[in-house]
């Protein structure tokens, strides 16, 4: 049953990334990315793994795929041309596909079967994951919010609008309000 | 395994049967007291007092003509009402109605499913039904349906942050994210609503926005959009978003109940049967007052301006649940 499953949604989930390609519409492909995720949370289920599996849900498709959604909207994307065809790609691009997959296939494998992982193990829950983040990877944690941090300030800075002449009156308030990034991008 | 199955489905198709007509009729209820509160009577036509409206309504949105507009991208512009039900439905799955009960010699949860993280699976479907609102805008070729979609989606992205994060201190009071551990967190009368009042102000709010309701109806706004981002769905595609609508503010109700207010917790007395029924009946009446919160609202409250909503959201409303989240966590460390 589990295994059925699982094959299933790893179909799926690679029809999806396929599908990605092929398809010129910038929405499909986006959607198509919506797809494998959700094909790729319930793999996560698959392994017990419902912390990380919902978290994949809430976080990617839900959070991160809307935004790409949302921007190929604004912009009102059209199809693409389907870009140029590269010689070097016809020749080596099955072979060093192939090479690939193969890698992966044999390293994986080992690893996983070394690690003791299997379909249906006992359930990781928000608890174990929370206590790993914590204790265990606390210095990494932090490390990567301060990232995080970092990324958003530079993202505002970017964002906003470089100084102009007070607007006339009328404007709402809260554009005139100070705001603590123009003022950084100003200086 | 097949008496599990036979189990789960059966309990698919009470919750299905329940749901849809539940929908059927908080929507008449929601005519007939907005009416009341415009000094009008509302519908009284079909049937006695107008209750046999909603088959009417199902006959109508059955026949009528099912308009795909010139333009439209046809696979997304089906793809997005079905979509938004098919969400809507699955957050029902994880609620609880009730205790564990034992019928016919079968002992059963009073839920479709109980799952460790039916908190994170609620909120994880929720963010998805974005995609019903910003697709069916963007499919359908018109600029009312694409505003109304913007508006739906950064609306939905804004306020489902403070949704999260309100919902996170009544977590950390429990400590797990199962809602019958909520629910069972709550015995003898310890509703989190008393400890956790401002979350629960900020939960409501982001309710009422999530599921586009006034004062946060901006992606339907009929007097500058037409109707928003269903306004080129006719027929069955329209009423898909209907249902979904309702059964979102219904799944929130939900929610609020089982997080804020005990769930199914309540004084039980008398014979056995009643003591097995009551607490269904508490969840239903506490649901309902919720339900009715929402048409009250409507009746009431005018719409907000989009800066003043987004302005609100950010400004207000994540702080006072990132507040809430920092001053629970330190009381539930110091205890």
């Amino acid at each position: 049953m589990q295994l059925a499953l699982f094959l299933v949604f790893a179909l799926v989930a690679v029809a999806g990334g396929v599908n990605l390609l092929l398809q010129r519409h910038p929405i499909y492909s986006a959607l198509s990315l919506v797809t494998v995720m959700g094909a790729l949370a319930v793999e996560y289920l698959l392994l017990g793994a419902e912390f990380i599996a919902f978290i994949q849900i809430i976080v990617y498709a839900g959070a991160i795929m809307v935004l790409f959604v949302f921007v190929i909207m604004v912009l009102n994307a059209g199809e693409v041309a389907a870009p140029p065809k590269s010689r070097v790609a016809a020749f080596l691009g099955l072979p060093l596909l192939t090479a690939l997959a193969l890698l992966l296939l044999t390293q994986f494998t080992g690893s996983i079967g070394g690690a003791g992982l299997a379909l249906g193990d006992p359930r990781v829950g928000p608890a174990e994951v929370g206590d790993a983040l914590f204790h265990r990877y606390l210095l990494p944690f932090e490390v990567t919010s301060v990232l995080f941090l970092v990324g958003i300030l530079g993202a505002v800075v970017l964002a906003a609008r470089p100084h102009r002449p007070r607007p006339a009156a009328g404007q709402a308030p809260e554009a005139l309000a100070e705001n603590p990034a123009a003022a950084a991008a100003r200086r | 395994m097949v008496a599990y199955l036979l189990i789960t489905l059966v309990k698919c198709l009470v919750v299905l049967l329940i749901l849809l007509t539940a929908v059927a009729y908080i929507q008449l209820a929601e005519r007939k007291i907005v009416g009341r509160m415009q000094s009008r009577v509302g519908p009284t036509r079909v049937g006695p007092f107008g209750l046999l409206q909603p088959a009417a309504d199902a006959i109508k949105f059955i026949l009528k003509e099912d308009v795909t507009p010139d333009g439209a991208h046809k696979f997304l512009y089906v793809l997005a009402p079905m979509l938004a039900v098919v969400l809507a439905l699955l957050s029902i799955t994880v609620i609880p109605v009730g205790p564990i009960v034992h019928l016919f010699g079968i002992t059963t949860a009073l839920q479709i499913t109980d799952i460790n993280v039916g908190l994170l699976f609620i909120l994880g479907v929720t963010s998805l039904g974005v995609y019903g609102v910003v697709l069916a805008g963007w499919s359908s070729n018109s600029k009312y349906s694409l505003l109304g979609s913007l508006r739906g989606g950064s609306q939905m992205i804004s306020y489902e942050l403070a949704l999260g994060l309100a919902l996170v201190g009544p977590v950390m009071l429990a400590g797990t994210l199962s809602l019958r551990g909520i629910v069972e967190a709550q015995a003898h009368l310890h509703w989190f609503i008393v400890p956790q009042i401002v979350a629960f102000a900020v939960y409501l709010t982001a309710a009422f926005a999530e599921t586009n309701r006034v004062p946060f109806d901006l992606p339907d706004a009929e007097g500058e959009l037409g109707a928003g981002y269903h306004t080129e769905y006719s027929a069955m595609k329209f009423a898909m978003f209907f249902l979904a609508e309702y059964v979102n503010m219904i799944t929130v109700s939900c929610v609020a109940t089982l997080v804020f207010f005990g769930g199914w917790m309540g004084p039980l007395f008398g014979p056995a049967l009643l003591r097995a029924l009551l607490p269904v009946l508490y969840f239903v009446a506490k649901v309902c007052c919720f339900l009715f919160l929402y048409i009250w609202v409507r009746g009431t409250l005018p719409r907000f301006r989009y800066d003043q909503l987004m302005g609100f959201g950010w400004k207000v409303m994540i702080p006072l649940a990132l507040a809430n989240v920092m001053v629970t966590g330190l009381v539930v460390a110091l205890h």
